[in-house]
């Protein structure tokens, strides 16, 4: 924790990431409704109205503000959800071999290939429309990415000796998992996280956008469903839509950027090398590289 | 088990996953999808009218393993029902006419962006640590930190309505006739032109990563390090040496992205009025056509399983240790 925080673009970050969270919880206080309509539709921004207004004249910076709340914690809820089924899942996958991980890797592999909007879409359609509909259609439609991780890592781990001592020392199956392996691989957890929590807010985003959320209530999503709807477009309103938008990315950025600083927290040989390619640099030679490290992203 | 065999096993389990869960849906869910799609027709209908109507889209009273068996065999020959908001139109007719601008347009937008983020992957890699490499990756990966189709909103506004460089709606212009005609040909390519720019722009970023990474990882082998000492001219070892070999990995993430992508294409047709899949998916959830939604999800879903089996065959085709191998890559 200490040498993330030493690690300047994880500082970064979560600076980014510690003020979203105070706007999210105190914003909706500070801006009043942001259903109420205040001026007339679609005026540019003004010192009055410093985002401009939609196209029921209510504030864009007050509907900002107030569709973090929502829209994070879907985010933060999916992310962690998805990594909790995704790790017991890619565990025990990992850990127990045989059928079982030939069943559960099949179950995976299923869930990773079908193709996520089609798949969101329809469950959403069919479920009543709210943030909870919207948290479970991702939970279900986005684990498998962190399983197949996990399972991965899991299956190494589950070869060191000292899972072998804990199996001879007869330590349960369930043991195993929850205290041998799982925190094993805390740096890999907290990333898959991270990663999840990415995907989950801009699908969230996605669907809401798509009008399968509850229209009514103040979110990211649907603070660009009405943008559309409201033919922003057509009258060059480009207030309406490029805030939300440009949170969404710099939440997602914020993430991506403390996800990097914990890869290369937990893995000195990525921390090494820009100081060793400096160096080789500084020597005048060209053409050495350092033994390449592989990050597998989440997508 | 042969790793083709695995993944002729994986996809047959997925799509008969998925056409059972779009099966299974509609009869699990608190609330009757059926009510609520005849509720409009109360009052305009008499009773008589709305049971013809519920047979006409295949709702019926029969038990389940029954219906299951019914459906199975409906899926089998392509016969998708009747679509309630294109009434009296079949879904497979209306889903046909979308597919034809969804092929094109992901079609084109996917070749451009795999070529290009491949390309510009194999020059950041040769050069790591130059200037390309120090920019050209961030970049990347802060545009595609925005939603899909709100780099579609803004492209819109921008090159569509503020400079007015491209049309901003449809596949076509309504006076041009349909045909093989000049005209109609230049007027698909400039309807296609910023809906292409949008998936491009957003996906170019991974497909350059994803080159690099594999990349880097083949010029540390020893083959290159040879080529090298025989003298081989660095642009031959770079292309023909050490792109050839890192293009191969590439290609199964080719087939992993493709659901990825074609959601994003989807997105982007809304916000661009074309008429493909993903246009005709949100005039369905919106209007409630509950046979649409189950069509299209069906199609798309096959559509990228069918994809993925594609590209597996491609790869053992290309490298011969996958046809050794076991476990899948």
């Amino acid at each position: 924790m200490i040498a993330l925080w030493r690690h300047r673009r994880a500082r970064l970050g979560l600076g980014i990431l510690g003020a979203f969270a105070v706007l999210a919880v105190v914003g909706p206080w500070l801006v009043g409704d942001p259903t109420a309509p205040v001026a007339r539709p679609l005026s540019p921004p003004s010192w009055a109205h410093w985002l401009g207004t939609t196209g029921q004249g209510q504030d864009v910076l007050a509907q900002t503000i107030c569709g973090a709340r929502t829209s994070l914690a879907i985010g933060f809820v999916v992310g962690i959800s998805q990594v909790a089924i995704g790790a017991v899942i890619g565990a025990c996958a990992g850990v127990l071999r045989g059928w079982v991980d030939d069943v559960l890797s099949l179950l995976i592999n299923v869930f990773l290939i079908m193709p996520g909007l089609p798949l969101m879409v329809i469950i959403a359609a069919y479920l009543p429309t709210g943030a909870t509909t919207i948290a479970l259609v991702l939970i279900v439609t986005g684990w498998a990415w962190s399983a197949r991780v996990i399972r991965a890592q899991a299956l190494a781990i589950a070869g060191k000796d000292f899972v072998a001592a804990a199996r001879v020392a007869g330590e349960g199956r369930a043991r195993i998992v929850l205290v041998e392996v799982l925190p094993n691989m805390t740096s890999l957890l907290v990333s898959a996280c991270i990663g999840a929590t990415i995907y989950a807010i801009g699908a969230e985003v996605a669907l809401e956008f798509l009008g399968l959320g509850d229209v009514a209530a103040v979110t990211w999503g649907t603070n660009l469903y009405w943008a559309t709807n409201d033919s922003a477009l057509l009258t060059g309103a480009w207030w309406t839509f490029v805030p939300t938008g440009a949170c969404v990315a710099l939440v997602g950025f914020a993430l991506a950027l403390v996800n990097g600083a914990i890869d290369e927290v937990g893995n000195p040989r990525l921390r090494a090398e820009p100081v060793f390619e400096a160096a080789v640099r500084r020597a005048g030679r060209r053409g050495a590289v350092s033994t390449p490290v592989l990050r597998e992203e989440l997508p | 088990m042969s790793y083709l065999l695995r993944r002729l096993a994986l996809y047959a389990v997925a799509a008969w996953a998925s056409i059972t869960l779009a099966f299974v849906l509609p009869r699990l869910m608190p609330g009757d999808p059926q009510t609520a799609m005849f509720a409009r027709f109360e009052g305009k209908m008499s009773p008589e009218g709305i049971a013809a109507l519920r047979d006409t889209f295949g709702f019926s009273d029969a038990p389940l393993a029954a219906q299951y068996l019914t459906y199975l065999g409906n899926v089998a020959t392509g016969d998708l029902g009747v679509s309630a908001s294109h009434f009296p139109a079949r879904v497979g007719d209306v889903i046909g006419a979308g597919l034809v601008w969804t092929l094109w347009l992901t079609g084109v937008a996917v070749v451009l962006a795999y070529a290009i983020g491949t390309a510009l992957g194999v020059l950041v890699a040769w050069q790591r640590g130059g200037w390309l490499d120090a920019i050209a990756p961030p970049l990347l990966a802060l545009v595609g930190a925005f939603p899909f189709f709100w780099l579609a909103m803004l492209l819109l506004l921008l090159f569509g309505f503020t400079l007015g460089w491209a049309p901003v709606r449809h596949a076509h212009a309504a006076g041009v006739e349909p045909g093989w005609t000049l005209a109609f040909a230049w007027s698909v390519v400039t309807h296609a032109a910023l809906p292409a720019l949008t998936i491009v722009v957003a996906t170019v970023g991974s497909w350059l990563l994803d080159m690099r990474n594999t990349m880097i990882g083949v010029l540390g082998e020893d083959y290159v390090t040879l080529a090298h000492a025989k003298g081989l001219a660095p642009r031959r070892v770079m292309l023909r040496y050490a792109a050839r070999n890192a293009l191969l990995p590439n290609i199964t993430s080719f087939g992993m992205a493709l659901g990825f992508v074609l959601s994003g294409s989807l997105l982007t047709e809304m916000v661009f009025s074309y008429p493909g899949l993903g246009y005709l998916l949100i005039g369905a959830v919106r209007s409630l056509d509950y046979p649409l939604i189950q069509g299209l999800f069906l199609t798309i879903t096959l559509a990228v399983l069918g994809a993925n089996l594609l590209v597996d065959l491609v790869y053992v085709w290309l490298d011969p240790r996958a046809r050794v191998r076991t476990e899948a890559p």
